[in-house]
């Protein structure tokens, strides 16, 4: 197991990580308004209904933005630089991830490439990160 | 706010020192930002009846190594704006009488930890489920992500955003306290260490030891005092997101732009009123967040326009005189630093005095563009 830190699902988080291990990236949105919402939680941020369900979403995103992180958090030392990214997914909300498949360089992380969602083990759980849609090495 | 209703800032000052104070616990560093600001007011400590403090080590602790029973207690604790907002309510806890005198302190030992809490680590938080598991390390690795999406969006150069910590440097060359005097070159911020790509380390805030202290009244005292009494005009407070990726347009910062139209608003000013701004810089872009949110220029033009000049030494908007984050003290919550600034030049005291600076304008940031503080500071009624 690595030194990463591994996510604590909570009751209102806990379906996202049950689909993350079905290599599902699963999404909330409102039955009343029908807006999609990021990051879990029982109440639809747009017009205040508690009427929400889950669905799973497409897993394609694009890059919105990113830093290179150089001062690596404990158990990424072993990682070289290393990107943080934020994706929009093609459903509209933004997360946080980290980009795989492909060098963590400026030259190499474009903004707005399109991006497809994929699972990484983190100990006993699944984190979902993103590469390059297509075949690896961009289409 | 005119008349009896008003509120002044009374007293302010730092501590003894600032910077790496390895000798200093995060309780003395209060106590000894409480005693200068009271007696800075010219009063004793039991003229004191409300408290205001960040919720560690809070205004229970503070209160009662001070000596002082308080009516009022604030724990708000929204990160480095927290200061702007507890001028904000004890204005509002004044006005309703629930106190008379209320002092503010902030004491953190950021650099050297002495008698700090520790930083949490893992857990269940919706941060550390959606965010630490990405290799997340603090803000320098959350609060820059935005500004690559600004870049692309606004045309804004890796060379503007390094001459930001330029122009405070020119400032912090002048404040014999700033922690970095010496002038830097466009060339010198970018051959600096990369620390998180786009950002170097001098485009990063310093982490220093250090304190301040406020003590707000009403207006009717103004003249009780040794020192000028510097009015607090208006005021705004809002938030944001918890969570960097979840700001709704990362080019710009909705928290900023409402925290500083309610204070406008209240003090019935405009941008063109304001002789002194003080943006909290944790790192280099935010003052351009900052500039643009509070309306000195639009979108996209506060980086040409920091880099014109603009708001360094003999500029026609000085921003940041104290050297600001970047060069002159940064604690962790940085915002009580940016009001002592603010009134200090609006006294007419500060160590790179502003002729003139009867208006200053402070803008507090709270964690990563997730709160905000604004305080509009005069000389004068309006």
């Amino acid at each position: 197991m690595s030194g990463k830190p591994v996510p604590e699902p909570t009751p209102d988080t806990q379906p996202f990580w049950d689909g993350c291990a079905r290599g599902e990236l699963m999404l909330q949105r409102c039955r009343a308004c029908g807006k999609p919402y990021f990051y879990p939680r029982p109440i639809c941020p747009a017009c205040g209904s508690t009427d929400v369900e889950w669905f799973t979403a497409s897993g394609h995103a694009t890059l919105y933005s990113y830093v290179i992180n150089h001062r690596p958090a404990r158990g990424f030392e072993a990682d070289g630089p290393y990107a943080i990214a934020v994706v929009e997914l093609a459903e509209g909300p933004r997360m946080m991830t980290n980009i795989v498949g492909i060098p963590n360089t400026p030259e190499d992380l474009v903004l707005d490439m399109e991006l497809q969602v994929t699972f990484e083990p983190r100990g006993d759980m699944s984190l979902p990160v993103f590469a390059p849609a297509g075949k690896k090495g961009n289409p | 706010m005119t008349g009896e209703r008003g509120v002044i800032i009374a007293g302010a000052a730092e501590t003894d020192a600032v910077g790496k104070l390895p000798g200093k616990s995060t309780l003395q560093l209060h106590i000894e930002a409480a005693v200068n600001a009271v007696a800075d007011a010219g009063l004793m400590m039991r003229d004191i009846d409300g408290i205001a403090t960040v919720s560690a080590p809070g205004p229970v602790q503070v209160a009662h190594a001070l000596g002082i029973t308080p009516t009022y207690l604030d724990g708000t604790g929204v990160g480095g704006a927290s200061f702007l907002l507890h001028v904000r309510h004890a204005a509002a806890a004044i006005r309703a009488g629930y106190a008379r005198t209320v002092l503010i302190t902030h004491g953190e030992s950021g650099r050297s930890r002495v008698g700090a809490s520790p930083f949490p680590r893992g857990g269940s938080s919706i941060p550390a489920q959606f965010e630490a598991p990405y290799g997340t390390a603090g803000p320098t690795t959350a609060f820059t992500i935005p500004v690559l999406r600004y870049m692309k969006e606004y045309g804004l150069t890796h060379e503007q955003l390094a001459y930001v910590a330029v122009a405070q440097r020119k400032w912090a060359a002048r404040n014999p306290r700033a922690m970095f005097r010496d002038l830097i070159t466009v060339d010198d911020v970018l051959a600096s260490r990369v620390v998180a790509w786009p950002f170097h380390l001098l485009e990063c805030c310093l982490v220093t030891d250090g304190g301040g202290a406020l003590v707000v009244t009403s207006a009717d005292r103004a003249a009780d005092f040794p020192k000028p009494a510097v009015r607090v005009l208006g005021t705004g407070e809002a938030s944001e997101a918890p969570m960097i990726s979840q700001l709704a347009d990362f080019t710009e910062s909705q928290a900023f732009r409402h925290a500083g139209q309610a204070a406008f608003a209240e003090a019935g000013i405009t941008t063109a009123d304001v002789r002194h701004l003080m943006i909290y810089d944790a790192f280099a872009h935010v003052p351009i967040y900052g500039l643009e949110a509070l309306g000195f220029t639009a979108k996209g033009e506060a980086g040409p326009f920091i880099a014109a000049g603009h708001t360094e030494p003999g500029g026609v908007l000085p921003l940041n005189t104290n050297g600001g984050g970047l060069s002159y003290t940064h604690t962790g919550m940085y915002g009580m630093f940016a009001i002592q600034e603010g009134v200090r030049q609006v006294r007419g005291e500060a160590a790179a005095q502003v002729p003139g600076a009867d208006i200053s304008v402070i803008l507090g940031n709270g964690g990563m563009f997730a709160t905000a503080g604004v305080l509009v500071l005069g000389r004068h009624a309006r």
